[in-house]
């Protein structure tokens, strides 16, 4: 919202500065976002005078002028049909900007005459549309003056905003009112006066609601205007709207303009001879349609409330008039619409047909319903002051809503809610300034003004007096301590993204950050039915956004993977083609709260650089099992108990990829990603991937210490024994691990794979996978007789579990 | 006697002269071997008679004494030079790079977040989460959002399609509404900061449709705004690692506070850094308030038994302002060089023992 101070100084009684205003106005909770001084802005236009203006020698239209000017007598050459002697100009020398035209002007030359700065137009200042010629300032301007005081645009304009809560403030009597009560100056805003009706408003006005519906429009009044003229309204409206950005149109137009920046009041002018029958509010049908007077025809239906007549839809109440009943420089019977529209129903409208104007701003914000009739009074008399013609009695139809709403206040509840002891002689000072009337019973009974929806209760009163007292009083307090050292803080699930985290980062991959949505067809490739077709299950689970910013950000995501292929193929484009990612957030598989799973993903891109000392192993499945173990025993999953398994999803690749469980609980996926679903995605494979589903890993025990169990360290010498066994390619090693593990539980501490073999002597279809045993004695040295029966348990067990033989 | 003598010359010249390890056990065997000069001598004693044997025995012994100790003395001498000549020819170019390990960074956002729980955990504050996708209750209604208000329409709010009963779930616009799921759950006193994801139908230069926010929550029987006051003003101190900090508080709107504030704080810009704390321009940073009686009543809270505070800030912001990083849609595109520019390092977890940074 705008207004220039010498507009707010015809509500505000004030000797305060720019700067003093600006400042309250911060301090009161009206945030100001720009002050701008035109003056500023038009600082290198000074006053000349024409001293002579002579034909060009070679240009009929152009003019060379001698013109005094502030650096002295100049040539000018210029186009302008009125550039004549004796007049007075606004000169703009070499070197300065000339908005209008976007130009920093130079020496010129035109048409073979030299010519050195410029006699400016309106537009070329940015002050109007104005390009007929030349601006003329009063003779009595001096050379070397700043135009800008000449022109009238000496007013600095004010842009703060209205915070929905404070309709009032789209008045600029209301922002004056806050001044006035945070003592800037004195409240100053003219009483609008009566205007006698020389005859019956012949008009009639109805409302036609049901009694359910009647609140869309309580009341709607309005009159007749006969004999006026419309034409142009008087140049200082049309400076005041242009001023604000407004452009003035004519003085119908002009005057509702005015009164919605003046006092929050939108009203509506009509053609009182386009009028057919009664003019009336009711809901809209489904199926009617009008022109608005932005040139767009909308469509109506029920919920909206129109002004219509015997002809239909003339307008959408408190939204946008019609282009149908609009004044005309013809027009000379008037009638205005002076109305309460419901701020609910007119933000739905407003939201529906995307019409945003002053008066939807206004109406859905509330307007203030005790100035129904004060506004057509004063509305009256401006069209009389710059139309003429003759006024009727006003009509009304419905009843003006009573506003007045009564808060029981103890004024203890400022130092209650903000620390500020405020005596309550400020309290009821500050509170009637503002319009609040103030009854000290105990507690008060503070009545708000009509003019503020905004106040409920108690704490709004608070709020009312804390921001004209000032936040700058705020008392600086500490909340008191809970405990002499706080307890840790952190959730088990929060630390343990925080420990996959800072795990995962030292192992190597990147932290990112990355959306929570992503492309429907990349997330149906990655979701739990994501070969039945996983975008009706996207849907299904309520995870496809209605408003997407884009379309490639419409569904939640299922899995972080597609996010992090992504990005690896983003970085590979401009030249990193080894990386590695991970994420610690969420997925969503629904949209409940409890659908939403933490998750540690992290995919690679491998490409190891050379090295003198021979090349790193690129990565594999392997590489991606050691990046989810290293996520999971951060996150405290028991590793010793975890079961692999090659039954990925389909997103992985079916034979380089497998889930780690605990028990039927999937606590990871791992491997390579599925080089058809990268296909699909358009990224180069391969790539390798994890997911680890941090909230699946077991909670673990509270034990009542934090003692640890003795170190049972033996003295004795662990010794080790090789053995390979053959066995069939299908047989997992895990099976054969666990099997050589338990053949003897208590001395066998430790059992490494160290080889996997095909080849010469080892049959088609098998494989030979060695393995070292390790025994480590408890009480007394092994015996080469009790070693041989341990060896022995291990091939049996071995051979039982796998089927294979021990290779010799 | 000078034949024994000429035999030690003899044998110490010999172990005096021999170069490598082999010719020294050639010599040994010569002098003290089964059949050595010197055991050959040895064994003549028992054949001597007691005078000559108590002249010899002694004699002999000495003999093969120092013989012996000559030995390990050459031998130690031997060995000693064929280490400096193998350690002399195993000599590498000790400037050749060596392998380095992969080094990952933390994203900023993740870093900046346990910064701001490192701050308030020592003020006695939980950490509280809560959905991403939220209902119209938890976001709006319960936070004091009349149905249809324009304030519902600052939050560009991204919508699920429709459900069967019409119900239309939503991406929460902000981190409160684990304010309400708090007070719902949870009977004062309450004191939590609520960090996480949030979603605006927004992209622009400063905006983007996911950002991070922190919210933090006071619900007690006496907290007032001097407290607010005093909490937010501590934690910037923190936050920022100065020694003052100046803040403004404005009147501000928000429906779920009241009264309600904005918090300002003091900077100046030198060269292109922007330095936090002192200075004449203000910068925006949070909003807050006292948590409206209609909210507290929402969650089943006598307004005038409880009271309290909430305030809310952008953890992406604090990043940028922090760490001086320019452009907010840079957190989202997982560049590398730019995740190896401002990322940290997972050993920088931040603590107010150690300091929240490096």
């Amino acid at each position: 919202m705008k207004f220039t101070l010498s507009w707010l100084k015809e509500h505000l009684e004030s000797d305060a500065s720019l700067d003093d205003i600006v400042a309250a106005m911060v301090s009161v909770g009206l945030e100001v976002e720009e002050v701008e001084n035109p003056a500023e802005r038009l600082a290198a236009f000074t006053i000349g005078e024409v001293l002579e203006a002579n034909k060009h020698p070679d240009a009929d239209k152009l003019k060379v002028c001698r013109v005094a000017t502030k650096d002295g007598e100049m040539q000018i050459v210029c186009g302008a049909p009125n550039a004549r002697k004796g007049i007075k100009i606004a000169y703009a020398p070499v070197g300065a900007y000339v908005p209008g035209i976007d130009v920093t002007l130079k020496k010129a030359k035109i048409r073979g005459v030299e010519s050195f700065g410029m006699m400016c137009s309106a537009r070329e200042m940015e002050l109007g549309d104005d390009h007929d010629g030349i601006i003329e300032v009063p003779a009595a301007a001096a050379i070397g003056d700043p135009v800008a005081g000449w022109l009238g645009v000496n007013d600095p304009v004010i842009d703060f905003e209205v915070t929905p809560n404070r309709p009032d403030t789209n008045g600029i009597n209301g922002v004056a009112r806050d001044l006035a009560a945070a003592g800037l100056g004195k409240l100053i805003t003219p009483q609008p006066q009566p205007v006698k009706g020389a005859f019956p408003c012949a008009q009639k006005i109805g409302l036609r609601f049901s009694e359910q519906t009647q609140g869309a429009c309580p009341a709607f009044t309005g009159r007749i205007i006969k004999g006026v003229q419309n034409g142009p309204s008087p140049q200082w409206l049309q400076d005041k709207l242009r001023a604000i950005g407004l452009r003035p149109i004519n003085a119908l137009v002009d005057i509702t303009n005015y009164m919605s920046y003046d006092r929050a009041r939108p009203l509506h002018v009509y053609d009182a001879d386009k009028l057919k029958g009664e003019i009336h509010a009711r809901l809209g049908e489904c199926g009617e349609a009008f022109l608005a007077l932005d040139g767009k025809e909308y469509a109506i239906d029920e919920t909206m409330t129109v002004i219509a007549d015997d002809n239909g839809v003339l307008g959408l109440g408190g939204v946008m008039g019609g282009e149908s009943t609009g004044c005309t420089p013809e027009t000379t019977r008037v009638f205005i619409e002076c109305a309460c529209f419901d701020p609910l129903r007119t933000a739905k409208t407003g939201r529906k047909t995307g019409i945003n104007s002053d008066a939807r701003y206004r109406f859905e914000r509330g307007v203030d319903p005790a100035f129904v009739m004060p506004g057509l009074e004063m509305a009256t008399r401006l069209v009389m002051d710059m139309c003429g013609g003759v006024p009727s009695e006003a009509g009304l139809a419905g009843n003006i809503p009573q506003a007045d709403h009564v808060v029981l206040f103890p004024p203890s509840e400022v130092a209650r809610l903000t620390g500020m002891e405020v005596s309550p002689q400020d309290c009821e000072r500050i509170l009637t300034a503002l319009g609040f009337a103030v009854a000290k019973s105990d507690p008060w009974q503070v009545t708000a003004p009509s003019w503020r929806p905004d106040i409920g209760g108690k704490a709004d009163l608070v709020e009312e007096i804390a921001r004209i007292i000032g936040f700058e009083h705020l008392p600086t307090q500490m909340l008191p301590q809970r405990a002499a050292v706080e307890m840790p803080k952190l959730t088990l699930s929060q630390d343990r993204r925080r420990l996959a985290r800072r795990a995962l980062a030292a192992h190597g991959l990147h932290e990112v950050v990355t959306w929570s949505f992503m492309d429907a067809r990349a997330a149906a490739l990655f979701c739990p039915q994501a070969q039945q077709g996983g975008e009706d299950w996207l849907k299904a689970q309520g995870l496809i956004l209605a408003n997407p910013i884009s379309s490639d950000l419409a569904a939640m995501r299922p899995s972080i993977l597609p996010n992090l292929t992504a990005a690896l193929q983003r970085n590979a484009d401009h030249g990193r083609n080894d990386l590695a990612l991970f994420e610690v957030a969420p997925i969503y598989r629904g949209d409940a709260p409890d659908a939403q799973t933490n998750v540690a993903a992290g995919a690679r891109r491998s490409n190891p650089p050379r090295h003198w000392q021979g090349m790193a192993t690129p990565a594999d499945a392997f590489v991606a099992k050691t990046d989810a173990l290293v996520a999971l025993e951060a996150a405290g999953a028991p590793l010793a108990s975890l079961q692999a398994s090659n039954d990925a999803p389909p997103w992985y690749h079916p034979g380089r990829a497998g889930v780690l469980r605990l028990g039927p609980k999937v606590l990871a996926h791992f491997g390579e990603l599925h080089p058809g679903v990268l296909k699909a995605m358009d990224i180069d494979g391969p790539v390798h991937g994890f997911e680890v589903f941090l909230d699946a890993i077991p909670t673990p025990k509270k034990k009542p210490t934090k003692t640890r169990p003795a170190l049972n360290a033996s003295e004795l010498l662990a010794l080790t024994r090789d053995f390979a066994f053959v066995v069939d390619e299908d047989v997992a090693a895990a099976v054969l691990l666990k099997a050589v593990q338990g053949a003897e539980k208590k001395l066998i501490t430790g059992v490494r794979l160290f080889d996997v073999y095909r080849g010469k002597g080892v049959d088609d279809g098998k494989k030979s996978l060695a393995v070292e045993v390790t025994i480590q004695p408890q009480d007394k040295t092994l015996t080469d007789e009790e070693i041989e029966v341990i060896a022995a348990k291990v091939v049996a067990q071995a051979t039982k579990a796998t089927g294979g033989v021990l290779r010799t | 006697m000078t034949e024994l003598t000429e035999l030690e010359h003899d044998l110490l010249a010999r172990i005096d002269a021999v170069e490598n390890e082999a010719a020294l056990e050639d010599v040994r065997v010569a002098a003290l071997g089964k059949k050595g000069a010197v055991s050959e001598r040895m064994k003549t004693l028992g054949k001597m008679s007691a005078d000559e044997r108590k002249q010899m025995g002694p004699a002999l012994n000495g003999l093969k004494a120092r013989i012996t100790e000559a030995i390990e003395a050459r031998k130690a001498t031997l060995a000693a030079a064929a280490l400096d000549a193998r350690l002399a020819s195993e000599k590498v170019d000790i400037t050749l790079p060596a392998r380095t390990s992969p080094k990952g960074k933390i994203h900023p956002v993740s870093q900046v977040t346990e910064e701001v729980v490192a701050i308030f955990s020592a003020m006695g504050f939980d950490v509280a989460e809560g959905p991403d996708i939220e209902d119209d209750f938890h976001n709006f209604t319960a936070l004091n959002f009349p149905a249809d208000h324009p304030a519902r329409d600052m939050h560009d709010t991204f919508f699920f399609e429709p459900k069967e009963d019409g119900e239309r779930m939503l991406l929460r616009t902000h981190t409160s509404p684990v304010q309400i799921r708090t007070m719902k759950t949870q009977a004062p006193p309450i004191r939590i900061i609520i960090p996480g994801r949030t979603y605006r139908c927004d992209s622009d230069q400063t905006h983007t449709p996911m950002f991070h926010q922190v919210e933090g929550l006071v619900i007690d029987k006496e907290t007032n705004m001097g407290h607010l006051k005093g909490t937010l003003e501590a934690f910037c101190k923190a936050f920022f690692e100065v020694d003052s900090v100046k803040t403004r508080f404005r009147p501000h709107f928000f429906p779920f506070t009241e009264p309600s504030a904005e918090m300002d704080i003091g900077y100046e810009r030198v060269g292109k850094e922007i330095r936090i704390g002192q200075g004449a321009d203000w910068m925006e940073i949070l909003g807050c308030g006292m948590v409206h009686p209609n909210v507290l009543e929402n969650c089943g809270l006598d307004p005038d038994e409880f009271q309290g505070f909430a305030f809310g800030m952008g953890i992406d912001r604090l990043a940028m302002l922090k760490y001086g990083i320019p452009d907010l849609r840079d957190f989202f595109a997982a560049d590398a060089r730019w995740l190896e520019h401002y990322g940290f390092d997972p050993l920088d977890q931040p603590s107010l023992a150690t300091g929240l940074s490096r």
